[in-house]
């Protein structure tokens, strides 16, 4: 695998021996020597045009302990104020010795231009671009619902007849887009929720149902896990709902809510989380909540997207 | 495919039984032993011979005391650990079992298939130090077959095998394989046009089913 783009294109096959990789990754993070010579001698950089806090640290804390150099690059602050176009930025990295681009950028499409536009030979890692995709996201919260579901046994296994509710704003979040094709590429059963607004154009194409009540979402998938999407206001230049008060009570999960899920029923959310509006924090803290655990499974999962992407050369 | 055995399930089982007498003698008893496979086929070799031990150790006079506990083995990947990884198409790696009891201060026998450029060893004794840190490591293979491109030698040898590099030698385990055999085979002859003898040997589809011949 020589770029990570998208989940959409991930076969079943491979995206198993993705996790599994991952459950090898996550064993060496129990050790005491935690770091791996497996990526000495690479150079991962960070390309992040936009902000990021939780994916950036993680695709670091990922590159180090596999013993790659790490340069971070944050558009902020660098030639691409002054004008300097995406073209020049990746052939810059690749003079100085990328081996691989981790690249999050508010552009759909932006990676995989990187990627097959010939401009550079460094592998590419795509950290989430414009409301595309974000694979690892994806990964880590499948890694995270099959740990939940088949504990030990997780090794192989895949997420058959499993129902996921995500909820929220589908629009504009390539979380639930990559998650979508993963999870159903998987074996899960997904559910779309949220007000009519925010769910996109051309969705009967996706392989979901697609539903505007949540009480009655709930009450008739009996879901295995619930993800609640952040509401990305930061994307939204009209009003999509009235106000945040009402959205909370209709789509966010609220206490009420929380207490109607089938006790089997895990809560994700990608983070990071806005409390008392998309997720109540008696939801988001509670032992069925999977936030913390999605941060730290998302360095292994990430560990083996660049160990795949980074090694193997041309066979 | 003209694959000669060279060795049958008898010749294996004797080779092990060997090698667990040998390990006994060696180690003064089986106290602080840990046998730790590299995957695939060391794994299983690991857990037959530590089955041996365990058994022989039981039989014979020195444990007054009752019966010694079993001999602890696990499984050490190394594919982390390579130095080839970017010259090969991509391998997954196989957990790692490390014994509860750890592995500082104990000997660890480590325990593989096919000895052959001794690079999957080096891999193996990196792997180990970020385990942990062994009073001593040994090494145990059922077959040996020359061609070291490191200064890395034995301890227990199950078959000296001397061969071309050209030949390929197929270890067969009754717990991965459903028969115990070791055969010889000369790719040289038959491979499809096979531009170098390198490429023969660690040809990706067949690393699975042959030894870590990799060089």
């Amino acid at each position: 695998m020589k770029h990570l783009l998208s989940t959409r294109d991930l076969d079943r096959d491979t995206a198993i021996q993705l996790l599994d990789i991952a459950e090898d990754m996550a064993a060496t993070q129990q050790r005491e020597v935690k770091k791996l010579p497996t990526l000495r001698g690479k150079t991962v950089v960070n390309l992040f045009f936009e902000d990021s806090t939780r994916t950036r640290i993680s695709f670091e804390a990922a590159a180090k302990r596999l013993s790659a150099d790490v340069i971070n690059f944050s558009a902020k602050g660098s030639s691409v104020s002054k004008g300097e176009s995406l073209q020049d930025t990746a052939q810059t990295l690749e003079a100085i010795g990328a081996d691989v681009i981790v690249i999050r950028h508010g552009s759909s499409g932006a990676p995989k231009v990187l990627a097959e536009s010939g401009w550079i030979a460094a592998s590419v890692l795509n950290a989430g671009d414009g409301t595309h995709e974000h694979p690892t996201q994806a990964l880590l919260d499948a890694f995270t619902l099959r740990r939940r579901i088949h504990g030990d046994a997780s090794r192989g296994a895949a997420l058959d007849g499993i129902t996921v509710l995500i909820v929220g704003d589908i629009l504009h979040s390539r979380v639930a887009r990559s998650n979508v094709w993963l999870l159903s590429t998987l074996g899960a059963e997904v559910t779309l929720v949220g007000p009519p607004t925010l769910i996109p154009h051309g969705i009967d194409g996706w392989p979901v149902t697609v539903a505007f009540d949540l009480d009655a979402a709930i009450a008739d998938t009996d879901p295995d896990a619930v993800m609640m999407l952040r509401v990305q206001t930061e994307r939204m230049h009209d009003a999509y709902f009235p106000s945040t008060r009402e959205y909370a009570s209709l789509w966010g999960l609220t206490a009420a809510r929380f207490a109607a899920l089938p006790e089997r029923a895990v809560v994700m959310h990608p983070g990071p989380m806005n409390r008392g509006f998309e997720i109540a924090s008696v939801a988001a803290d509670s032992a069925r909540s999977t936030v913390r655990e999605q941060v730290a499974n998302g360095v292994s999962t990430r560990m083996a997207a660049l160990y795949l992407t980074a090694t193997g050369g041309a066979a | 495919m003209a694959a000669r055995t060279v060795l049958q399930q008898a010749d294996i089982t004797r080779a092990l039984t060997r090698i667990a007498h040998e390990i006994l003698e060696a180690n003064k008893g089986s106290a602080g032993l840990v046998l730790l496979g590299i995957p695939t086929r060391g794994v299983e070799l690991a857990e037959r011979l530590a089955a041996l031990i365990t058994a022989f150790a039981a039989s014979s006079d020195e444990s007054v005391d009752g019966r010694p506990s079993p001999v602890p083995f696990g499984a050490l990947d190394v594919t982390m650990y390579r130095d080839d990884l970017a010259r090969h198409p991509t391998r997954s790696p196989s957990p790692t079992r490390i014994p509860a009891g750890g592995i500082d201060g104990k000997t660890v026998v480590l325990v593989d298939d096919v000895l052959f450029s001794g690079r999957t060893i080096r891999s193996a004794l990196d792997a180990i130090a970020d385990h942990g840190r062994p009073a001593a490591v040994r090494l145990a293979v059922l077959v040996d077959r020359g061609h070291r491109e490191l200064p890395i030698r034995p301890d227990y040898v199950g078959k000296n095998l001397p061969s071309a590099t050209s030949e390929r030698i197929n270890v067969l385990l009754t717990g991965t394989d459903g028969i115990d055999a070791v055969t010889i085979e000369d790719t040289s002859r038959d491979a499809p046009a096979a531009p170098d003898p390198d490429e023969a040997i660690t040809d990706p589809a067949d690393t699975q089913s042959t030894e870590e011949a990799t060089r």
